[in-house]
């Protein structure tokens, strides 16, 4: 499992006492996608945190495209990296367009690149809006415009279609089929495992922290 | 990106989120300005002449409002954009300076403001030359900036956050009071401006050195 995009051996996370992940072991392939389902609480977030490695582990080892979880190594693959979770994390005071080309400037993309992926998602006309004074179902847009802006080896996305309505479905599966094209992976988690199984090659559930299908 | 290209990034982005939100030049700036007047009141002006009281009134109020843009400006990162900035590969040194940096340049902008109020108010006895306040207020500026963001950053996600974070900033900021008053005040006296700017410096190189060592672990215990 060398060449596996994520390789999970054993990975358990506790906090304060806590236990919220036990024993996961789990692998992602190049080109595949991953369903993760599983109730609230289960871990599903906490999950993704360890994989986008924002959290080491406390037990077990792993490692995301090539780098070992827990070492100063994992921190290099963080640009590689695609996290897109419940709070789009826009500043509410600055326009979608500041918002976006803030993130191309600091990851060295070409600020017209932030421009053309906020007209791909719908929001050219938008682009000099707020972002205090948009719908959640836009700002989320502007979340996924800065994934396909960054174009990630890995997508992480948590429960990427709430707040989202159909016109957005083809944005998510952009973003996926980039991922499976160009030999990367993808892990979606969801409360519902229903609307995973039509985008994802396998779904494995989440249960208190422990995976099981 | 190299690491100053990250800070300025950061920095510019926090004072173009002021520079909408309006909350420095629209609240602290004004309120300052009147706290500049305010002080006297609470003194029996027969017995304390105001001249004597202009450079102490100005050190304080600095202070309190400059603790409150530092503060302000520190809580304006939600955990996802911290995240979103970790994800990105900024620096977290990089993040600290464009942060301080732009909370520095604000804390300037409102002593720039409450500076000549209070000497119309007070005559103080014995102006600096410019270029010695200037030099002053930009020390400690920088200084009370890099400690409120530290401060701000050791607090993250604490329920008492609002309160512990001044708490913290303002016994450590003694030596940024201490060394911009005396610095000021030797002008009058005749002594020498050597020593307290050198404890000026002293305190921001120890603040900046802090904020080194600290940046990485806070910014991974705080995601």
């Amino acid at each position: 499992m060398g060449d596996a995009v994520v390789d999970l051996q054993e990975v358990g996370y506790v906090v304060a006492g806590v236990t919220v992940l036990t024993s996961i072991t789990l692998q992602l392939e190049p080109g595949e996608v991953l369903g993760v389902a599983g109730p609230n609480g289960a871990g599903k977030t906490t999950l993704l945190s360890v994989v986008a490695t924002l959290l080491a582990p406390t037990t077990g080892s792993g490692t995301v495209l090539g780098a070992t979880l827990g070492t100063p190594g994992a921190k290099a693959v963080r640009p590689r990296i695609g996290l897109s979770g419940h709070d789009p994390g826009l500043y509410a005071d600055l326009t979608l367009s500041e918002n976006i080309r803030l993130w191309a400037r600091l990851a060295g993309v070409p600020e017209s690149a932030a421009d053309d992926t906020l007209a791909r998602v719908g929001l050219a006309g938008a682009a000099d809006r707020r972002a205090e004074r948009c719908s959640n179902g836009m700002q989320r847009r502007v979340d996924l415009a800065r994934l396909l802006m960054l174009e990630p080896s890995l997508l992480l996305l948590d429960e990427a279609q709430a707040g989202l309505d159909n016109s957005s479905e083809p944005i998510i599966d952009a973003l996926i089929d980039r991922c499976r094209a160009t030999g990367g992976g993808a892990i979606l988690v969801s409360h519902d495992a229903s609307r995973l199984a039509t985008r994802t090659d396998r779904v494995e559930t989440l249960v208190d922290g422990a995976l099981g299908r | 990106m190299n690491f100053w290209s990250q800070a300025l990034v950061i920095a510019r982005r926090d004072l173009r989120i002021e520079a909408r939100a309006g909350e420095v030049t629209g609240v602290i700036l004004p309120f300052a300005a009147i706290a500049v007047f305010v002080v006297p009141l609470a003194t029996d002006t027969l017995t304390v002449r105001l001249a004597d009281l202009g450079w102490p009134v100005y050190w304080l109020v600095s202070l309190l409002f400059g603790m409150s843009v530092a503060l302000r400006n520190s809580a304006t990162e939600s955990p996802t954009q911290r995240r979103h900035l970790l994800l990105l590969g900024v620096d977290p040194v990089a993040r600290f300076a464009g942060r301080a940096g732009a909370a520095a340049v604000l804390m300037i902008a409102v002593m720039s403001v409450t500076a000549p109020l209070m000497v119309l108010f007070y005559d103080p006895d014995g102006l600096p030359p410019i270029a010695l306040w200037a030099g002053v207020v930009v020390l400690f500026s920088t200084g009370l900036a890099m400690l409120a963001t530290l401060a701000g950053d050791v607090t993250v996600g604490l329920r008492a956050r609002s309160m512990l974070a001044p708490l913290l900033v303002a016994p450590l900021a003694v030596p940024l009071v201490v060394g911009s008053a005396r610095a000021v005040e030797s002008v009058g006296r005749g002594t020498s401006t050597l020593g307290p700017l050198m404890l000026l410096v002293i305190a921001d190189l120890g603040l900046a050195i802090s904020a080194i060592v600290t940046a990485q672990p806070l910014e991974e215990a705080t995601t």
